[in-house]
């Protein structure tokens, strides 16, 4: 079972009002491996992973056709609450987005909306989330401060230790580095790689380099449509679809 | 120029009231009630009257005009029954205040028999300070990046419980500010409570919400046109009207501090 499959989208159509955003998509994210979305911007890529969390309900006016599945669990179902899902799938936003609260309880509040009220355990947790965001020794001694008082590179790896603390099974990455400079992208994508043992990871990013070097799948869109897809390696090497070699060597978008 | 003509404005108000005001002014003014047709004594149950009464509009503004913000911001789709209601709000907003005391002395009077209380004060000032609480809570939940209710919801938080703790306590301070400016507002406010709550005299302090109450505003407005001895009323009117002035003035205070400390907090 080495490439077990933990989401799928199955010939996913997405609208904005009367604009098609995404065209017949059909991709399977694999259980512990990293798959990287590339593409242009406005290429779909965002509206896509949100998809995953059902975050794109959120926006009104938005009609969804086709099917999304969380291991065998048609997510996007009438019968399924996006609160189940979003307790499965996390994710980390393009620009971080700290609660106005302090670091503590940027992390405790994900442990508390899910019913969990014993404070040794979320104290042992926030903890526990943290040293594995590779945040810990910088915010140990500060946890009262307001979130808001760090940088940004540490405000993004604080919303990561606040996704992990919730303990979901996939994480889907917006663009996660968009805002930082080389130093905190650098540790966001060793996270990224230390991660993948406990989870399935989506990545969106605008950076080629960055999908070559974390993930382990790549798919490429273009103009809503998912051109390519497969290992990282081959997408990067040999790509079979003239647009995709095109663009990851750099001759438009 | 525009500086120079509204801080003249606002120095004369202060100068003329004061100057006059300050020869009434002492602490038995402040502390004690007025005896001898009003010609002697202070005017605290005055001054306790006024805060009852606000303080009683605030409590029934507040969760609703809340809630009402709430509602309109976080919830109701966008469609035409929600244009009517904020279309109603910024009505409501610019009803002249004596309509509203004699809709108060109509429907909290009469129709409720509530009689001439703080309770039907309280209701009119109330409904006065409504649009103002709500257009300013919805002012400041707008205000409440996207951002941050996604990273909520993206938690597995509810709706309802990121709205309770992460929107509201954002929020809070733009809320607060705009209480505060509305407690300003309506405790300087004559006209509803003419009809509604505002007596001439009472005996003592106001014994319960049911009864009639001296208040600041009106005080002034009845020293000015009753009474047996306009000389010595016009002085206690000025007393009255230079505490009314402070109090607002110091309201408003503390709403600016309030700003200003959550600018820079989140600076």
């Amino acid at each position: 079972m080495d490439n077990q499959v933990k989401m799928r989208a199955e010939n996913v159509d997405f609208f904005y009002g009367k604009t098609q955003a995404l065209k017949n998509v059909n991709l399977d994210v694999y259980a512990h491996k990293v798959t990287a979305m590339i593409g242009p911007s406005g290429c779909g890529k965002s509206t896509f992973i949100r998809l995953f969390n059902r975050m794109n309900e959120l926006v009104p006016h938005t009609v969804l056709s086709g099917r999304i599945f969380l291991d065998d669990l048609e997510i996007n179902s009438r019968l399924v609450d996006a609160v189940d899902i979003r307790r499965r799938v996390g994710m980390v936003f393009q620009k971080p987005n700290p609660f106005p609260k302090s670091i503590f309880e940027n992390i405790s509040y994900g442990l508390k909306v899910n019913g969990i009220k014993d404070r040794d355990f979320i104290e042992q947790k926030v903890e526990d989330s943290l040293k594995k965001a590779a945040i810990w020794g910088e915010v140990k001694d500060r946890l009262k401060d307001s979130a808001l008082r760090l940088s940004g590179g540490q405000q993004q790896r604080l919303c990561i230790a606040r996704c992990l603390a919730v303990e979901t099974e996939v994480i889907l990455f917006d663009e996660p580095c968009a805002s930082l400079d080389p130093i905190s992208t650098a540790k966001i994508e060793e996270l990224i790689l230390e991660l993948k043992k406990d989870y399935s990871i989506v990545i969106v990013t605008h950076n080629m380099q960055q999908a070559a070097r974390v993930s382990d799948y790549t798919g490429f869109f273009l103009l809503g449509e998912l051109v390519e897809f497969g290992k990282t390696q081959e997408i990067f090497t040999a790509p079979r679809d003239k647009k995709t070699e095109a663009y990851i060597t750099g001759r438009f978008g | 120029m525009c500086m120079g003509v509204t801080l003249l404005c606002l120095g004369s108000i202060i100068y003329f009231i004061t100057s006059r005001g300050f020869r009434v002014l002492s602490w038995g003014f402040l502390t004690q009630a007025p005896y001898a047709a009003m010609t002697k004594g202070g005017i605290a149950p005055v001054i306790v009257g006024t805060l009852y009464i606000t303080l009683g509009a605030i409590i029934i503004a507040l969760p609703l005009g809340l809630a009402c913000a709430v509602y309109l911001c976080e919830y109701s789709p966008k469609s035409f029954v929600v244009n009517i209601i904020r279309i109603s709000i910024n009505n409501l907003a610019g009803v002249p205040s004596v309509v509203f005391g004699l809709f108060g002395l109509a429907v909290f009077v009469k129709f409720f028999g509530f009689g001439v209380s703080i309770l039907s004060g309280s209701l009119t000032l109330g409904i006065l300070a409504l649009p103002m609480i709500i257009s300013s809570a919805q002012e400041a939940l707008l205000a409440v990046p996207q951002s941050i209710r996604e990273a909520s919801l993206s938690l597995g938080a509810t709706k309802w419980e990121t709205i309770r703790s992460i929107v509201l306590p954002t929020a809070l301070p733009g809320i607060l500010t705009g209480v505060i400016l509305s407690i300003g507002r309506i405790a300087g406010e004559t006209a509803p409570i003419l009809f509604t709550a505002a007596a001439f005299y009472t005996r003592g302090y106001p014994k319960s919400i049911f009864s009639e109450v001296m208040a600041l505003p009106y005080h002034i407005y009845a020293l000015m046109t009753e009474g047996a001895h306009p000389e010595q009323q016009r002085m206690i009117a000025y007393g009255c009207s230079m505490v009314l002035l402070f109090m607002v003035l110091m309201i408003s205070g503390i709403a600016i501090f309030l700003r200003q400390r959550q600018r820079s907090l989140h600076g």
